[in-house]
């Protein structure tokens, strides 16, 4: 399954009474790319990540990801995939370990993976005196780091990043990009959404999504030629229309 | 506190208040002058929403003071409230009205009505009329900040307090509720606003850089940018993070930071001239190989600035 894109949509529709909400959206993300999903607030990003993660049945149209189709294989698709956002990702009533552990134990990892696997984590993000601290007690950059890497925990071949950096200060949302890159770097995909646009031009590749559609994809480079525009903030700005 | 506060439409001294063990405010003080947009620019977790509330007479302080328009935050909270508009961080508007309910209600609280104060809020309840019906709920994340700012404005306050209006909003509705920020206050209006976003600084008269219940400094966000005092280049180069690995290493890296599409590279030597910087930089990344490398000197921005200044990122508070 390596030859195949890591996310492959084709045409892939979501139609909610009276309105559709992704509308025909192709593109393909190839493994071990960051990619950036970007679109206005209410532009259909929300509604492509639940059809992508297997929470939500397409219309119309399909998509693979990580090699399964996410309307009969919704399962597996879930299954090799990691997930994260910013609302929620870290239960703040359980500890450090506790939290992996739990991860670990939902993906069937087994005991001994589970217990080496944490010891690395702890180790490589220098967490190890805050493994029995309650997540709700370590500062949020940390949480937002941690998340990833439990994210990261089962080895998932693609992962999905919603918003991961929110409201984390300017030095720690540049270590956890650094994460990303090196989780890309060894193979990993990685498809993240964000708000801040100085990350647009961290990826790999962006689409910007504007009424359910995509309306520019490439290289930040390319688009920023292609467009005439000196940022992805300005060419995002011309592209997303306003809307209720 | 003297009445040179006279200009100042907010002052605050030494403002304390902690939670538990948790401080959250370890000693603010500022003047913001009457007409001025004044921004307060951090992380989560800096004490910005504390501070809004204090101002806003919803928390009291556990030491130092703070007088809004004259009014001291705490003695005289009920004569204060009224000519004060307040927007929480969180979207406080009720999700079942709709949105002319939610005027009308926050009208009526303040004993007057829509249509009374019709013109002064036209600017922006003009972008919401064409959903005077629809649920607040229902809108989008930049519809529903205009909303609750139209509601914050409804009853004529002297003062805006928006605590962290555009988080999570979109690029583009950001851009647009910054441009209504600039039409009030070119009508007058005081307006003290948090942010997360470091870019929107420079949408301010002046900025108070905050973190851990700190502030970092105050000033105009060109002078903030400008105090940043290490020569600077910027590092363009195709395969970034490769490249981001091998300049920490390079033997004056003082830091070295992905920033939009280059690295931003300071040098230790504080004053090595620029044009030096960039040769050792290019011939650097030559010798380890990268190719098509281009390096500029460039301008600090706030955002480097508040990273010089912070120090350590938050994870180092820990535990």
């Amino acid at each position: 399954m390596t030859t195949a894109a890591a996310i492959d949509a084709r045409d892939l529709t979501r139609r909610f009474a009276g309105f559709t909400a992704v509308d025909r959206v192709t593109f393909d993300v190839k493994h071990g790319e960051v990619f950036g999903f970007l679109g206005a607030n209410g532009a259909g990003k929300t509604t492509a990540i639940r059809m992508l993660t297997g929470l939500l049945s397409p219309s119309s149209g399909t998509a693979t990801v990580a090699g399964h189709d996410v309307l009969r294989e919704a399962e597996q698709v879930k299954r090799d995939i990691g997930y994260m956002s910013q609302r929620f990702s870290l239960y703040e009533d359980l500890t450090v370990r506790e939290n992996i552990r739990l991860y670990g134990g939902i993906y069937d990892l087994a005991d001994r993976d589970i217990r080496d696997r944490t010891a690395r984590m702890l180790a490589r993000l220098g967490l190890e005196h805050a493994a029995d601290s309650y997540v709700r007690a370590i500062p949020l950059g940390w949480r937002q780091k941690l998340a990833f890497s439990v994210a990261l925990l089962h080895q998932p071949r693609v992962v999905f990043l919603d918003e991961p950096t929110s409201g984390v200060d300017p030095i720690t949302r540049r270590q956890f990009w650094e994460l990303i890159y090196e989780a890309a770097a060894s193979g990993t995909t990685v498809l993240v959404t964000t708000h801040y646009m100085d990350e647009a031009e961290y990826c790999d590749r962006i689409s910007i999504m504007v009424g359910g559609r995509i309306a520019a994809l490439g290289a930040p480079a390319e688009l920023k030629r292609e467009f005439q525009t000196a940022s992805i903030d300005d060419l995002f700005v011309r592209l997303a229309r306003k809307e209720p | 506190m003297t009445e040179a506060a006279a200009g100042s439409a907010v002052v605050a001294e030494a403002v304390e208040k902690r939670f538990g063990a948790t401080v959250a405010l370890a000693g603010i003080s500022f003047e913001a002058a009457a007409g001025e947009l004044f921004g307060f620019v951090g992380p989560d977790g800096g004490g910005k929403t504390t501070l809004f509330r204090i101002l806003a007479t919803l928390l009291v302080p556990d030491a130092g003071r703070a007088r809004v328009l004259g009014l001291d935050v705490v003695a005289d909270m009920w004569a204060l409230r009224p000519r004060v508009g307040y927007m929480p961080g969180r979207f406080s508007l009720y999700p079942d009205l709709s949105v002319l309910e939610n005027l009308r209600f926050f009208a009526s609280v303040f004993g007057t009505t829509v249509e009374r104060e019709r013109a002064r809020i036209a600017p922006i309840y003009s972008q919401l009329e064409a959903f005077n019906d629809r649920r607040a709920a229902a809108l989008s994340g930049g519809m529903k900040q205009k909303l609750a700012l139209c509601c914050a404005l409804v009853h004529r306050p002297e003062i805006l307090l928006l605590d962290e209006p555009t988080t999570g909003v979109d690029a583009v509705s950001r851009r647009e509720f910054w441009d209504l920020l600039a039409d009030l206050k070119r009508s007058g209006m005081t307006i003290v606003v948090s942010t997360p976003y470091m870019d929107e600084a420079n949408r301010c008269d002046r900025v108070a850089l905050i973190q851990r219940g700190r502030l970092l400094g105050t000033d105009t966000p060109q002078r903030i940018a400008a105090s940043y005092d290490r020569p600077l280049v910027a590092v363009h180069v195709a395969d970034r993070y490769r490249a981001l690995l091998a300049l920490r290493e390079s033997p004056h890296a003082h830091s070295v930071y992905p920033f939009g599409e280059t690295l931003h590279y300071a040098d230790a030597r504080a004053n090595l001239p620029a044009d030096d910087v960039v040769a050792d930089v290019g011939a650097f990344l030559g010798s380890r190989g990268f190719r098509d490398v281009r390096v500029e000197p460039t301008a600090p921005t706030v955002e480097d600035a508040f990273m010089a200044r912070m120090g350590a990122p938050d994870e180092t508070k820990a535990a």
